[in-house]
């Protein structure tokens, strides 16, 4: 059973995969942004750093792209 | 353990794989291009000239600053045996022809969907060029573009240009 089951998770595996750089096409999408409104986004995280009085850890700015 | 390790090697070779470096001869190139109907063009049929290999997508936005100083680039300099080759990563052979009908360019951009050239190449992101001499082989590996970087390009040309 636990050899079943170890097999299992090893398929799992093979279901990692990295994305190429050459194929972001579709997590550059607008529907794929986690800020449906970039410049929006960058407002209210310089109004939250101003009062939390700390800055960074809301992730890379730009989508998709391998470029910046 | 020592059972384990010709496995471990063996995944870790891929890692090893070696892009196009500097000094080393340019992966073989052939693709269909996408302007003017089917025609193909490939690296080898370039042979003699001082090439700029350009790998770029539709969804990258320092390939829209790159694409019109690539073009003056590619206008002053091709008398003197300069090209300029554009390939395209794109999925979608419709977004990168949408792209091109937005920034027309004078010089031959090729497709390639399926990812095997920048693969070969080992390109790392968008935009990434590959300055060719006349051997065939790259000198230079340029990342990114920003909207001073045709100007720097233009000297390492001319100088492979007189070499």
């Amino acid at each position: 059973m636990s050899r079943v089951l170890g097999l299992i998770i090893l398929l799992g595996l093979a279901g990692c995969e990295t994305v190429q750089p050459w194929e972001r096409g579709s997590l550059a999408q607008e529907e794929m942004q986690w800020q449906p409104d970039l410049l929006e986004a960058r407002l209210r995280d310089q109004v939250h750093f101003s009062k939390e009085a700390s800055s960074g850890g809301a992730g890379a700015a730009g989508g998709g792209c391998g470029c910046n | 353990m020592p059972r384990l390790l010709p496995g471990l090697v063996l995944c870790l070779l891929p890692l090893a794989a070696v892009g196009a470096g500097i000094g080393q001869p340019a992966p073989a190139l052939d693709l269909p291009v996408l302007q003017n109907g089917a025609a193909r063009v490939s690296l080898a049929s370039l042979r003699g000239k001082v090439v700029y290999l350009d790998f770029w997508a539709s969804w990258c936005g320092p390939c829209r600053v790159s694409f019109p100083q690539l073009d003056d680039l590619h206008e002053e300099l091709s008398p003197r045996g300069f090209e300029v080759l554009a390939v395209s990563v794109d999925e979608t052979r419709e977004d990168a022809l949408a792209f091109l009908r937005e920034l027309p360019v004078g010089y031959p951009v090729a497709w390639d969907g399926g990812g095997v050239t920048p693969q070969a190449y080992d390109v790392l992101g968008m935009p990434t060029g590959y300055l060719i001499d006349r051997d065939g082989k790259v000198r230079l590996v340029h990342r990114g573009f920003r909207r001073g970087d045709g100007a720097r390009l233009r000297s390492e040309i001319v100088k492979l240009l007189e070499e």
